[in-house]
């Protein structure tokens, strides 16, 4: 193992941490499945390539651009799904993304099922450490803020949300739109960081893996998602040498958890300075970890 | 002062008429109570002031605005909110959380001041949270402050219930039978609560309850339902001897059970 393929994975996990942050907001704090984001992502991805390669934009400048067309594009999508019920929202996504994946394969100027190759390698383990880093402080001071209670109080009651005055419709839609915005970054440093771009990477199966790991990481849980999103991420890759069983013992692993702590690994917990000291034996006036919406 | 009007309010379920052509007003600063049997259209009526349910026919007046054709959340941003027959608190959050989520309406910085921390953000923050913990020293519950709502007690939860719904600074409060399953003894600290919640809050009350001693103990004006209309309306004394709400509810012995 050179230190060329420990950065390498080390950058796809930040780059799924942060689809897996926008995700949590969506389904973990706001109580929504979405089974579409590859679509977003690939929506993000796709834009944020045109703008910086056939636009000549800046590298930061075509990413953000392309996480808002994503998030654009999750507006007009919400605005004709999210008045359904859960579920049925949950099952228009998953339509959503494959229907993206499609029109991707057949739309000639990105280079159709083929792929758009040839895309310069702009990203490195510092870029996706700033992404994360401003991903991870934007959702938590949003987490803890009116707009964040609100979210979460749609996902706890929606009922009693809406009698305390909470327009629950509003903030599903902003709170699709933030993790489409993720997605669509996460996207696009996927493109330059693999310089090539193919529909088949978003496919449901990905947008599969960044649900099980927002669950994995447990429901309402920033850590939680983070920590997740890194583990699935490198465990596959230390599991290399076992080819093809690799996804087995990986699937295995993931029931696993799911059976001896099906509240995820965070369990709506925060991991916070005062709760390590707490752990460590280090007196404090409030040892207990926060619960989600106190970080 | 009127403060709430209903006009000829009617809500059918397709064949059946749950609330048939019902009238009345409410008071500023009145204590009212609704009541009637089982399935006489209690519920429902507060569903339709609420705007969960959509109105079927008639009007419905809050400070002689109609608020019957608006959203929930507007009718909740106007003043009037309400707890629920069967409690719905945001259980896995704490009680001080579920009372701070009810308090965004006193604040109006938007998603970048939070994110961007702002003085805005920091200062309306901090007066949320003074006010949250203002209201449950008022309600009793500092103590629960940390527990988390599923955990409490069920009289303790339709207390919780209360205290967020106060967080609105609401001008109209609708009770759904806040001492269903509970003992006199906590019944006759509620009657207390409910006064000196008007009182202290400024706040106009209208109570749906089966316990008679609460209702004719706290209510100025009582309005009887029986299948979807209204049997009468008046004072505890007036009602405590119409014969028609005898017939229909009280019962031969004057008192019902439930
Ligand atoms: N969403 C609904 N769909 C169909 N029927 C309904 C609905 N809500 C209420 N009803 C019916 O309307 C009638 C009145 O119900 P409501 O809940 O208002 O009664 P209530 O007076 O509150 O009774 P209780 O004292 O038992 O709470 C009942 O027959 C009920 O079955
Ligand atoms: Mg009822």
């Amino acid at each position: 193992m050179n230190w060329f393929y420990i950065e390498g994975v080390l950058i796809l996990a930040g780059i799924n941490i942060i689809a897996v942050l926008g995700l949590s907001l969506l389904t973990g704090f706001t109580g929504l499945f979405s089974f579409g984001h590859a679509g977003f992502m690939a929506i993000g991805a796709y834009s944020a390539v045109y703008f910086g390669e056939r636009m000549g934009l800046p590298f930061a400048v075509s990413v953000v651009a392309g996480g808002l067309v994503a998030g654009l594009v999750s507006l007009f999508i919400g605005r004709l799904t999210l008045k359904l019920k859960g579920d049925y929202f949950c099952i228009a996504t998953l339509g959503f993304g494959e229907a993206i994946r499609l029109v991707l394969d057949n739309v000639q100027v990105f280079g159709g099922a083929r792929g758009w190759p040839g895309i310069p390698l702009k990203v490195d383990l510092v870029t996706v450490t700033i992404f994360n880093i401003v991903g991870i402080l934007f959702l938590m001071f949003l987490i803890n803020s009116r707009h964040g209670r609100s979210m979460i109080a749609v996902r706890e009651e929606e009922l009693a949300a809406k009698v305390i005055g909470i327009d629950t419709y509003r903030y599903k839609v902003i709170s699709l739109f933030i993790s489409a915005v993720y997605a669509g970054i996460a996207g696009g440093l996927l493109g330059y960081y693999l310089t090539f771009l193919q529909p088949k990477l978003f496919g449901l199966q990905k947008s599969t893996e960044y649900t099980i790991m927002v669950i994995f990481g447990g429901i309402g849980s920033i850590s939680g998602s983070v920590l997740a999103a890194f583990i699935l991420t490198v465990l596959p890759e230390m599991l290399r040498s076992f080819a093809v069983w690799r996804f087995v013992i990986y699937g295995a692993a993931v029931i696993f958890i799911m059976i001896a702590r099906p509240q995820g690994l965070m369990g709506g917990k925060e991991i916070t300075l005062k709760g390590i000291a707490g752990i460590l034996g280090i007196p404090g006036r409030n040892r207990k970890t926060a619960r989600s919406g106190e970080v | 002062m009127e403060l709430l009007r209903l006009e000829n309010l009617t809500k059918t379920f397709g064949g059946l008429t749950a609330v048939k052509d019902v009238n009345f007003t409410v008071n500023e600063g009145s204590i009212s109570g609704l009541i009637g049997p089982n399935g006489a259209g209690k519920t429902t009526i507060f569903n339709l002031i609420t705007g969960i349910y959509k109105v079927t026919r008639g009007a419905i007046y809050f400070q002689n605005v109609p608020i019957h054709d608006k959203e929930p959340h507007v009718i909740a941003g106007m003043g009037i909110t309400r707890t629920f027959q069967n409690i719905r608190l945001f259980k896995n959050l704490t009680v001080y959380q579920n009372v701070l989520t009810a308090c965004h309406h006193n604040a109006d910085y938007g998603i970048f001041d939070a994110a961007l921390r702002l003085k805005k953000f920091r200062r309306q923050e901090r007066e949320l949270k003074e006010f949250a913990g203002r209201l449950l020293e008022l309600m009793e519950l500092s103590g629960w402050k940390d527990k988390v709502a599923n955990s409490l007690p069920y009289g303790l939860q339709r207390r919780l219930e209360i205290a967020r719904a106060l967080a609105l600074k609401p001008k109209l409060l609708l009770l759904d039978e806040p001492a269903a399953g509970m003992n006199p003894d906590e019944t006759r600290q509620l009657m207390n609560l409910i006064r000196r919640i008007r009182d202290e809050f400024g706040c106009t009350i209208l109570v749906i309850e089966h316990h008679m001693d609460l209702i004719m103990g706290i209510c100025d004006n009582i309005i009887v339902l029986n299948f979807g209309k209204k049997l009468a309306e008046g004072p505890p004394e007036k009602i405590q001897q119409d014969p028609l709400v005898i017939e229909a509810y009280l019962g031969e012995g004057g008192m019902p059970g439930a």
